[in-house]
């Protein structure tokens, strides 16, 4: 009976949405205010009854009641307690629940923290919302219940896919799910500023700390994912440029252009039609992902059960979202160009700059992402877009993004001349050809393009760590702003991320070996000895699990056990691989396939990644970043006063 | 005209482009496989329960044939066991049990138990032939031509709707060409 609570929940949450979507938008209209005030009230107990939804669907998979399909489909009696709660969102159904769930907090979140906005504005923006959930809700109910009763009910379940069942997937998808969603906040503030005809540059300064949250926590949902993958999948890579990767991918893209298009915007007016756009484009890119990931139109590794209905829902919802607000877009949108205008040496200019790459960076992702559909929709064949195109583009754009990073955190609005520029950086661009260059000759194997990386990683972060400096001694004092900070550990991690990406993609090595026990390889400074396997039993697998005792020299440094899983439940094997993790090195041994019948013989990869945790360093230092710039004081005062806004535009581009 | 409306375009022919793609991913409603109209990998098997016995990818040439991968350890087998038997009866193809990962005594008896619907059972014991076909769960089925060529796969449990519409009409027009 419990679980049908759990839809008749839904049902109500989604009447609470129409009235949300609906109620206060007519009393923008009309001037109604209590129409208006109702929002509130409608988000909130929106929020309650999807929490109470999501409960009951959890509590089926803890107590495992296999008279669930979806729980049938996705436990098993033995799955281990914290992943009953995790499999609640492994598949479909489920992680639409949870992507519902999320916005409904975010809508209960923005009605809750935006009590300062002008009523009329404020109504826009959760109305808009309230829409957005209603589609969410109504694609559920009608396409993806995942309280549906399996009659006769299943005695045992399916089980958790084996891939799924692990720390990463217990915490990826609501992070990720916090940046996709999120962008909706953004855009519902677009929107709303488009319907009010008041795109003053207000509404962006309103809406940078909801776009700054969703975007440090897409930042962080994507970098776990890609650290789940290196783990997880035993083979060593941490990207593959995947449909699904990339679906991820193009709003953080997007996102990244619109936080910085939005600084221009607050700071100096400039921009505001390129801003509503990019907002209105990072939640319609977040939307296009869910499609492309749930219809089956693109084949992908991450293979969800996908379904053509489900895509047809989608589609259309897709269409009516993106395609009602750029149509509003193209009515509504100022039509003369407004701010001030800027000089070519300019802080504008290098934020153009980063905005101009960071788009063509989307625009190529969602081309390579859908030109295999495109040729497929030609009748020409299947094909895939893999590293090759993406990784060649993503290099060559990289470089003016990179070079540029420093110019834009030293420049000053408006205008700015370039000897003032070259002068204040001349030190940290000799100091970063220094460590590019030392860092080559030490290891002459990583190459020009990898140096070049180390170089411009390096020159990122000393050049806003030059900038502090100088900021500091000027101001005679140790208290660094919020907003500079905030800015300087997120600039820093892509340094840091730079340096991590090209010493690991030409300084790793791996090889593919038959080892028996007994047996000893030596890579890069360590030597890999081979114990032999032995016979591990877990709760819902049994594994072969190797040993390797690794030296450097003579000296034992550690034991790896790699494991090579059988579910029982549903046949699949696994291959758990044994990492050794270290700040400047990983050391990686997976096991593969036993190479005779008694099981002394195993093919064996064994793995050397120099310096690959600095990619999700530099990824955990852009979302500090993020974070500590929405924290950021000055988005909670009411009424900033003018030269307040006046001195901190030096310091602020987050 | 109004540079404001160009991203409206822009995206009006990206709905273009999906609704097309859902055109294509309505037809093929499994993955494709990047097996389809590729040789059959090489296999060598012993055959279950016939000491010494073997019959290798060559052997097979000539005559369409299934391929059935299955084991005594998975509950989709054994949920697909009457629609493969029932296709048995009709001797309308040949049926290759390819049982993989599995211990060859647990094997023989679920075969006792519930009936035997193959032609020959094959014992990948290790699982490599069931990696060389792209096989990572159970249970999965292939169609063979008589040149040795994958025409079909499915992958999960096999139903009659599939036999009737899938695998019997490529069957008799194999029989018809050749």
């Amino acid at each position: 009976m419990t679980v049908e609570l759990g839809q008749i929940s839904l049902l109500a949450a989604l009447l609470t949405a129409f009235v949300l979507g609906l109620v206060p938008m007519i009393g923008t209209y009309t001037g109604n205010r209590r129409f208006m005030a109702v929002s509130t009230t409608a988000a909130l107990i929106q929020c309650l009854l999807i929490i109470i939804s999501f409960g009951i669907l959890t509590s089926a998979f803890v107590i495992q009641d296999f008279s669930v399909e979806y729980v049938a489909r996705n436990s098993n009696s033995l799955l281990p307690m914290h992943y009953r709660y995790s499999a609640v969102w492994s598949a479909h159904e489920g992680s639409l629940l949870l992507w519902e769930l999320i916005l409904a907090v975010w809508i209960a979140a923005v009605a809750l923290f935006s009590k300062r906005l002008p009523e009329v504005f404020r109504a826009r923006v959760l109305a808009v919302l309230g829409w957005i959930s209603v589609g969410f809700l109504l694609f559920i109910l009608l396409t993806s219940n995942p309280f549906g009763r399996l009659i006769p009910s299943a005695v045992e379940g399916l089980d958790l896919n084996p891939l799924l069942q692990d720390f990463g997937l217990i915490i990826h998808p609501p992070l990720l799910y916090m940046g996709y969603v999120g962008f909706s906040v953004a855009f519902a503030f677009a929107v709303a500023a488009l319907l009010g005809g008041e795109v003053s540059r207000d509404w962006v300064r309103w809406s940078r700390p909801w776009t700054l949250v969703a975007w440090a926590f897409l930042t962080i949902g994507i970098a776990l994912g890609s650290w789940w993958a290196y783990y997880e999948l035993g083979w060593g890579g941490y990207w593959f440029w995947d449909p699904v990767e990339n679906a991820s991918f193009m709003p953080w893209l997007v996102g990244t252009a619109l936080i910085h298009s939005q600084a221009v915007t607050e700071k100096r007016g400039a921009f505001g039609n390129w801003t509503l756009l990019l907002a209105l484009s990072a939640f319609s890119l977040s939307l296009l992902g869910t499609f492309l990931v749930r219809s089956g139109v693109l084949t992908s590794v991450h293979a969800f059960a996908s379904d053509p209905t489900r895509g047809v829902f989608i589609l259309v919802y897709l269409a009516v979202v993106v395609g009602g607000s750029l149509t509003l877009y193209a009515a509504r949108a100022p039509k003369m160009i407004q701010g001030g205008g800027f000089a070519g040496t300019s802080r504008e200019s290098f934020l153009l700059l980063n905005n101009l790459v960071f788009a063509v960076m989307a625009a190529m992702v969602l081309t390579g992402t859908l030109y295999p559909l495109l040729i497929d929709a030609l009748g020409a064949g299947k094909i895939s877009v893999g590293p090759p195109y993406f990784g060649l583009l993503f290099t060559w754009l990289l470089v003016p993004l990179v070079l540029a990073v420093p110019f834009g955190i030293y420049s000053r609005w408006q205008q700015d001349s370039g000897s003032r520029l070259a002068g204040m950086l001349r030190w940290p661009f000799l100091l970063s050809l220094l460590v590019g260059g030392g860092v080559w000759f030490m290891q002459p194997e990583l190459g020009f393009v990898s140096a070049a990386g180390v170089t411009g990683g390096a020159w990122v972060i000393l050049g806003s760590l030059f900038y502090v400096a100088q900021l500091l001694k000027r101001k005679n004092s140790l208290r660094i702003p919020a907003s500079v900070l905030a800015m300087t550990l997120a600039h820093a991690g892509l340094g840091v991320f730079l340096i991590g990406l090209s010493m690991v993609s030409t300084l790793s090595s791996e090889k593919h070996l038959r080892m028996e026990a007994g047996d000893k390889y030596q890579m890069a400074d360590y030597t890999f000895e081979f114990l032999g396997t032995s016979i591990v039993q877990g709760p819902n697998y049994s594994a072969d699990q190797g040993e390797f005792i690794i030296y450097k020299g003579d000296r034992e440094i550690t034991r790896l056990y790699p494991q090579k899983r059988q579910y029982a439940q549903r046949g699949n094997t696994m291959t758990e691989a044994a990492i050794d993790p270290g700040f400047t090195r990983d050391l990686y041994v997976s096991l593969g396939e036993p190479l005779d019948q008694n099981g002394r013989a195993w093919a064996v990869r064994v793995y050397h990644k120099p310096f690959i945790r600095w990619i999700w360093l530099g990824a955990i230092m852009i979302m500090s970043g993020g974070f500590l710039a929405a924290a950021n004081k000055r988005y909670r005062r009411k009424m900033p006063a003018k030269d307040a806004v006046q001195t901190e535009t030096k310091e602020v581009t987050v | 005209m109004n540079s404001r409306i160009f991203p409206l375009l822009g995206f009006m022919l990206l709905v273009v482009l999906l609704v097309v793609g859902l055109k294509i991913a309505d037809k093929k409603t499994n993955l494709p496989s990047p097996l389809i109209n590729k040789p059959v990998p090489e296999f060598d098997l012993p055959v279950l329960a016939q000491a010494g016995q073997t019959m290798s990818r060559e052997s097979l040439l000539g005559k369409p044939y299934l391929v059935n991968f299955w084991g005594s350890w998975c509950v989709t087998c054994r949920a697909e066991h009457p629609v493969v038997t029932q296709l048995a009866r009709l001797n309308a193809v040949y049926i290759v049990g390819m049982n993989f990962r599995d211990e060859s005594e647990d094997a023989v008896a679920w075969l006792n138990r519930w009936g035997d619907p193959y032609d020959v059972s094959l014992v990948d014991y290790d699982g490599r032939t069931s990696i060389d076909f792209g096989v990572y769960a159970a249970p999965e089925t292939f169609l063979v031509d008589p040149s040795g060529t994958i025409v079909f796969k499915h992958l999960g449990q096999l139903t009659w709707e599939i036999v009737e519409n899938e695998i019997l009409p490529r069957v008799a027009s194999m029989e018809s060409g050749s």
